[in-house]
Parts: C-alpha cells; structure tokens; sequence
C-alpha cells in the first residue's frame, strides 16, 4: 500500500519540467492583458476562472481587434475542442470519482497535465496500472502545480511584466513543445504511435493557416485516423466486432 | 468589453467543453474499438503541437536548415527522449542546444 499523499507529490514532480515550459506564457500573458487595456483585477479573474492559456491568448488577440463578445466566445468554444479528446481519454479512467471530483478534473484539464496523465495511463508504461484513486490524486498533483503557476505567473506578468522588456524574445516559449517532445519520444518505438506523430505533424503544418487552432484539430484527428487505419490488420480476428459491444 | 460578461462567458464555454466527457463517462459503455483509438489520442495532438512550434517558430511560414535553433534543440531533445526517457533532461539538453545553437561562436563554427 502507499503512503497517501505521495501519488499527489509525485504528479506534483513529473509535472515540473512542463511548468517549466509554461511559465514564460503565464508571465508573458500577464504583460500583454495589461498592456492591451485589462486591469490586473481583470487579467488575474481570467487566469482564476478560464484556466486556459490558448483561449486566453487569443481572447487578447480578438479584443484588440475589436472582435464582438459572440465572436470571442465562439473562437473559445473551438480552440478548446481538443479538451474534448483529452476528456474521452481521461474520463473513462475516472468514472468512480464522486461527481465534484470529476468537475475539477475537468475544470483543471490542461496540456500539460493532460500530457503527463498520458505517461501514466500508456499500457506499455513500466509503471503498474494506477487504481482511479490513485490516477486521480496523481492527477491534481499536476494540475494543482499548474494551476498556481498560471495563477502566480499571469499576476507577475500583469504586474511587473514591463521591466521585463524583451522576456518574450529570450526563446523560453520553446520550452513547452521540448517538454512534449519528451512525452511523444517513448510513443515512436511503436508504429500505430509513430504513424499518429508523423501524420499528425505533417497535417498540422499543412493546415497550420486555419484559424483558432483548427488545424491543430484536423492535424490530431487525421493522426488519430492514420494510427487506427495502420492497426487495423494486426487487430485478432473479430476484433472490429468489440465496437458493438 | 463587459469583463464580466467576457470572462463569465469564456469560463462557462470552457468547463462545458472540458466536463462534457466526464458528464457522459459512465452513463454509456465506450465500444472497444474506440477506446483503442483514443491512446493515439496523446501522440496525435502532443505532435500537433510540437512541429509547428519547431519547423514554423515565426508563424509565418517554413524555417528550416542547419541554422534552425529549433530544430537543432527538438533533434537533441527527441535523442535524449528516446534513449533515457527523463523529461527534466530532456528540456534542460533541448533548450540548452537551442541556446547554444544562437550563440555567435557556434554560428560561426556552422558558416551563419
């Protein structure tokens, strides 16, 4: 049996290299609210009730053009369409949490916890399989890191973001997709994995000119649909016919 | 902009969107087949990520080549990922490369 809490410190651990890499965007979110006319009041209930660092991102982008409320909201609902594959991943693995659990889950799903969750539910991890507590205390390990590093990190941004004139060209954004890179590299021995990588990448690249993170979509559900189309023969016989369950 | 409005509004469609899953778990069986397609689910858009960031950093189109701090940072990073697996050192030799990659000697080693 393991000691309670530790699950909790050691999602808090394997979190910390991502927060590395979302760190930058905190402080450098924080600076450019400010600095396109929201209160630090503003900025700070935004990091505190919207949690998502994209959205937020694009939000600024769309209130500095001048954009309507309905358009906003409208580009938050599809720049935050990925939570709903994060969430299909996530929740079958957690329907016997009590429901004010499964809500902060939710509420707490990011990238970067999505990304070290990932690590966690792999078959071929050479971790034994987590019990839905246990997945769940490792889980708010994570997301409570990241969520007080966006809170910390967008307040500082807002408040002292310009002394720190230049922060956004020292390159510390680069920090979050080497953190994933480290999450994808142990997917690419396998090759249904490697095939969703690289269709994933090249699609994304190809579709890259969409607007609000839509190509990001069509790139993960083309490698999502290339992974599976590669599987299917190496599948047991019959193993099509499970889908009817 | 109502801020109130802008971030009650923004709040309330993200939770939906990120509790929608959790809402219906449960309440339905999830067929085999896509249950095996969602573990591609965390390559797939992780990788979506990542490639713009490294083979587009300016947003504007493809920078590739030699001189790419990106890509000479995401290569290390991809090398030290696959044969030791640690994360931590994954970031510190991947932004480390990036870094050293901007540095005037090592661009004057490489003909930049």
């Amino acid at each position: 049996m393991r000691t309670p809490g530790i699950l909790f410190w050691r999602g808090a651990r394997d979190s910390l290299p991502l927060v590395l890499g979302a760190l930058p965007f905190g402080l450098i979110f924080g600076a450019l609210a400010v600095g396109n006319g929201f209160s630090v009041a503003a900025t700070a209930g935004m990091s505190l009730f919207v949690f998502a660092g994209s959205a937020q991102f694009i939000a600024l982008g769309l209130v500095a053009a001048g954009a309507s409320l309905p358009v906003i909201l409208f580009t938050t609902l599809v720049v935050n369409l990925r939570h709903l594959l994060y969430g299909a991943t996530l929740a079958p693995r957690m329907t016997g949490l009590p429901e004010w659990k499964k809500a902060l889950t939710a509420f707490w799903l990011t990238d970067e916890s999505f990304a070290v969750m990932a690590l966690r539910l792999d078959d071929e991890s050479p971790d034994p399989r987590l019990s839905e507590a246990e997945l769940s205390e490792y889980y708010f390990g994570s997301a409570t890191l990241m969520y007080v590093d966006w809170q910390l990190c967008s307040l500082a941004g807002a408040l002292f973001g310009n002394f720190l004139p230049g922060a956004a060209s020292w390159g510390l954004d680069f920090a979050m997709p080497v953190a994933f890179i480290g999450i994808v590299a142990p997917y690419l021995k396998q090759l249904p994995m490697a095939t969703a990588a690289l269709v994933a990448g090249a699609v994304s690249i190809l579709a890259y000119a969409l607007p609000s993170k839509l190509g990001l979509l069509a790139a993960a559900l083309a490698g999502i649909i290339a992974a599976t189309l590669v599987e299917l023969p190496s599948l047991p016989k019959g193993g099509t016919e499970m889908g009817k369950e | 902009m109502n801020d109130f409005l802008l971030i009650g509004g923004m709040a309330a469609i993200t939770f939906l969107i990120r509790y929608a899953m959790f809402a219906a778990a449960g309440r339905f069986q999830i067929p085999a087949l896509v249950s095996r397609t969602l573990r591609f689910v965390p390559p797939a858009v992780l990788s979506a990520i990542i490639v713009p960031a490294v083979l587009m950093p300016g947003g504007k189109g493809l920078e590739l080549g030699l001189g790419s701090p990106q890509i000479a940072g995401a290569l290390v990073a991809l090398l030290v990922g696959r044969l030791w697996g640690n994360i931590l050192a994954v970031v510190i030799s991947g932004m480390g490369v990036f870094w050293l990659w901007q540095t005037p000697f090592v661009r004057g080693l490489l003909g930049l």
